[in-house]
């Protein structure tokens, strides 16, 4: 067991947990965030994906020890019904989604990618998604949306 | 009011009560109850959407209930894309009825006549002006608990305000805002997580278990549960019992099971097997192999692959079982489970949460099953089973291996006059509610008899889906080989047959424009007599830019594939451009669609490019593996689907969605289309053509091999 310190979603939280418990459990079942999926515990699906100092990585076995002092991001800190990212504003206005299992990993993945690169293309986009799968075969309205968010956000704040 | 009263369809007359369907108990509100569940495809905002419509009350009035054995109708399962068509007419005429008996009674009260009176937003009204009556004040006084005549007239288009409409879907927002609305997320007070260690296959007895490994691996207390040749690992804390059961499978011996042949992958195994034959159509002519053209597809075993693996949860107490689950169907697992653990289905509960999405028949209801013997065995105690990701691949059942071979023969103008599509497959039906058992059934004491080696061959057919093409063509018939023991389980996967049937009819269309002369799609028009479908592939042929005498061989081309899905329901045609040079890739996709009335035409499209989309990925990169103890391919690396990467451009347009023809189901109308455009648009870009899905890399090297040395599969 171990006493491990640090951020979710900007609040200081602290986990007594064996080290070797994957984040994701910490966040589910610890911390009760829930937005963040189980879909492979195999690192291959990108379902679990969160923000690790701005940086998106699959949770489902990230050890617990090696996120002391990190600052962790969740679909529950990307933004709320009543203030949504762009992004998630995007996904709505587009319905970009069928069974929505896959959305909150690639809403993570797609902040990330916003973060670097203010106006991607279509094959970045792409590019920055292909870690994560979606099922239902929503791609295509996802990748529109995440170009939709892009836009919206380059007009609020112009460089 | 311009349609004609419809008779009592068989979700009404099944659930003929009429508070089964809508209710006014709070005011100002209304309960609507739905036995169809939300699998992603939209069904709870369709609904909303035709509730709101008949009863004349803005969709925000209205609470949904839905997949409940307590509260809602048994609408069975939510499959075969038949919720609009089937759900959505029982649901229009329930509440058309009730609308229509609430503004009786108002006349009476008002001492009007009820053609004087109409309904806005709840409220009555007469000359536009509300007149102190609503559905609540009027509620004593109607009762809804009388059996639905259907005698009321719904609405026709041009009165539709929220049919018809893209209207938002309602379970979106939470799943974008990451809410905890899946099964995943239901947490019980004192629940335990549960792991089940999988008996291999059927009649696998445990040899040997060492529980002592099995607990130092969960690094905490672990509690293990045996019956039969049931195994379930127990723990308070989710971490231990996943590390508990990520070795468990390596410490249990099995007797019983015999290895499998890994060439059973291959479909053309089938070819070999017993068969129970059964045919379909115009009677067989003398001698079936004298055809003038003849050629053989096939397709391997293909997965669900849901994005997340199944999870159950079940309380057993005080002789009430309550199980939660993300089954399409919550009565027909009552019923399984009623047969399993011995106990009347009256003493069970099924509630529906939602979970990722299933495209038929996966681990939901066996994962449901787990957690219901697991919490019977553990009287109090809530119990939450959680399938692991090499589960869901392992033990889901899979849609079957098939082969089909077209044979046609030719009149002097090519055309066929004799078409027969010979099909051998697996089962294609075999949910608990179709003869199928639960997983854990099979592993307890005393298990069910295998399923019944049977399947009817339709219309709309199962393995024979869409066998018979809709093309006028004098005889034509199905001739179907159900092979009733496969290596693997097997069971629905959206499409069914269709899938492999449509690839296999769309080739041999395109094979036979090729030998008549003529370009695919004036071919297809030529001998396709039902308007609508024509509409279809002339407006994809417009959307496309369709250019006749294309060259072939070229590395890239376009490829066109057509169906109504079970030739009952939704229309679709669909056209691919693709590039291929060691691989297949799609670069573009058109669909033109006519689903009848669409109650939510961006919903309809949403299903509609998923199916593309799906299909795309069956098309070139599914197929199961297999290894001696079952399926081998367990992961995405092993079980690879579509990428964003791979992802084409979509283009997909309704054709008359706003219209008094009945809704037809769209949900599945893509799949084989897309499939067989891509297969057209291969053979095209080739100048070769893959008979055999899917058309990965190596097939489309063996296809340029086998075409330059002149040898030809058929």
């Amino acid at each position: 067991m171990a006493s491990i310190a640090f951020t979710v979603n900007a609040r200081s939280v602290e986990v007594t947990a064996d080290g070797d418990t994957p984040l994701l459990d910490v966040l589910r079942n610890h911390l009760g965030l829930t937005g963040t999926r189980f879909g492979c515990g195999l690192e291959q699906c990108g379902s679990c994906m969160v923000l690790i100092d701005g940086l998106p990585e699959k949770s489902c076995r990230k050890a617990l020890s090696t996120v002391a002092g990190k600052s962790i991001m969740t679909i529950e800190g990307l933004g709320t019904p009543s203030d949504p990212h762009p992004l998630q504003q995007a996904f709505i206005d587009l319905q970009a989604g069928q069974c929505g299992y896959c959305l909150p990993g690639i809403l993570i993945s797609a902040r990330a990618l916003l973060d670097r690169n203010k106006a991607p293309t279509r094959a970045e986009i792409a590019s920055a998604l292909d870690d994560n799968i979606c099922r239902c075969g929503s791609h295509h309205r996802i990748l529109r949306a995440v170009a939709q968010a892009a836009a919206r956000m380059r007009e609020e704040a112009p460089p | 009011m311009s349609l004609a009263t419809p008779a009592l369809p068989p979700l009404l007359k099944e659930n003929p009560r009429l508070d089964q369907w809508a209710r006014f108990e709070t005011p100002g509100r209304v309960t609507v109850s739905t036995g169809r569940v939300e699998i992603g495809q939209g069904v709870l905002t369709a609904m909303l959407q035709i509730a709101a419509d008949e009863l004349d009350v803005s969709p925000d009035r209205i609470d949904l209930r839905t997949g409940d054995t307590t509260l809602t109708p048994n609408e069975g399962y939510t499959s075969g894309s038949q919720s609009m068509q089937f759900g959505g007419i029982a649901m229009r005429l329930a509440c058309a009825e009730i609308r229509g008996r609430f503004l009786a009674a108002a006349a009476l009260r008002l001492n009007c006549a009820a053609t004087d009176l109409s309904m806005m937003d709840g409220a009555v009204c007469r000359d536009g002006k509300t007149t102190g009556q609503d559905y609540w004040s009027l509620a004593d006084s109607v009762d809804l608990t009388r059996s639905a005549t259907a005698s009321f007239a719904v609405k026709s288009a041009n009165d539709f305000r929220v049919v018809g409409q893209n209207m938002a879907r309602v379970d979106l927002a939470d799943k974008v805002f990451g809410a905890p609305i899946f099964i995943h997320d239901v947490k019980l007070d004192g629940m335990v997580h549960a792991r089940v260690v999988r008996q291999p296959r059927r009649g696998g007895r445990v040899a040997t278990i060492d529980e002592a490994a099995i607990r130092r691996a969960g690094k905490g207390p672990v509690e293990i549960i045996r019956h039969g040749s049931f195994i379930a690992i127990l723990s308070a804390d989710e971490t231990v019992v996943d590390a508990a059961a990520a070795v468990a499978s390596g410490h249990v011996t099995w007797d019983g099971i015999d290895p499998i042949n890994p060439s059973q992958e291959e479909a053309r195994w089938l070819l070999q097997q017993p068969t129970v034959d059964q045919s379909l159509g115009a009677p067989r002519p003398d001698d079936p192999l004298q055809a003038d053209y003849a050629a053989t597809f096939s397709r391997m075993y293909v997965a669900h692959a849901s994005i997340g693996p199944s999870c159950g949860l079940a309380l057993w107490r005080g002789g009430k079982l309550q199980v939660w689950t993300h089954s399409q169907g919550v009565y027909p697992l009552r019923a399984a489970l009623a047969r399993t653990l011995k106990l009347d289905p009256t003493a069970i509960s099924v509630k529906h949460v939602q979970g990722p999405g299933c495209y038929g028949h996966n681990g939901a209801d066996d994962a449901a099953a787990d957690a219901a013997v697991i919490a019977f065995l553990k009287p109090g105690t809530p119990v939450r089973v959680q399938w692991r990701r090499e589960e869901e691949f392992g033990f889901e059942p899979v849609s079957p291996s098939m082969v089909v071979t077209v044979r046609a023969t030719l009149d002097e103008a090519q055309r066929p006059i004799d078409w027969t599509t010979e099909i051998w497959s697996g089962k294609h039906g075999n949910r608990p509610g179709s003869g199928g058992n639960l997983l854990a059934a099979e592993a307890l004491p005393d298990p069910p008899p295998p399923p019944p080696a049977v399947e009817a061959v339709g219309p709309p057919g199962a393995g024979t889906r869409n066998g018979e093409p809709l093309y006028g063509f004098a005889a034509k018939r199905i001739v179907h080989h159900l092979i009733p023991d496969t290596p693997v389980r097997t069971s629905s996967l959206r499409g069914l047959g269709a899938t492999v049937n449509v690839f296999a009819i769309e080739a041999a269309m395109d094979d036979l424009a090729e030998r008549a002369g003529l370009d695919p799609i004036e071919w297809r028009l030529s001998v396709l007599p039902d308007p609508r479908a024509r509409a279809c592939v002339e407006r994809v042929a417009r959307m496309c830019d369709w250019q006749p005498g294309a060259s072939i061989g070229t590395g890239r081309g376009h490829g066109i594939g057509f169906a109504r899905y079970k030739n009952l329901a939704g229309y679709a045609a669909v056209v691919a451009e693709v590039e291929v040079n060691e691989n297949v890739r799609v670069l573009n996709v058109w669909c033109a669609a006519d689903g009848g009335l669409v109650i939510n035409p961006d919903g309809a499209i949403n299903q509609l490019e998923g199916g593309i989309i799906q299909g795309i990925s069956w098309a070139l990169k599914e197929g199961v593996r297999l290894d001696t103890t079952g399926i081998c391919s367990r992961d995405w690396e092993s079980y690879p689907v579509l990428r964003f990467t791979e992802v084409p451009e979509l283009f997909v347009e309704l054709i008359n969605p706003l219209t008094d023809l009945p809704p037809l189901g769209l949900g599945e109308a893509t799949g084989g289309p897309t499939v067989a455009a891509i297969g057209n648009a291969v053979a095209r870009a080739l100048g070769a053509r893959i008979r055999e899905l899917p058309m990965t890399r190596e097939r489309v090297m063996a296809a340029l091999l086998r075409d330059q040395s002149g040898v030809r599969s058929d």
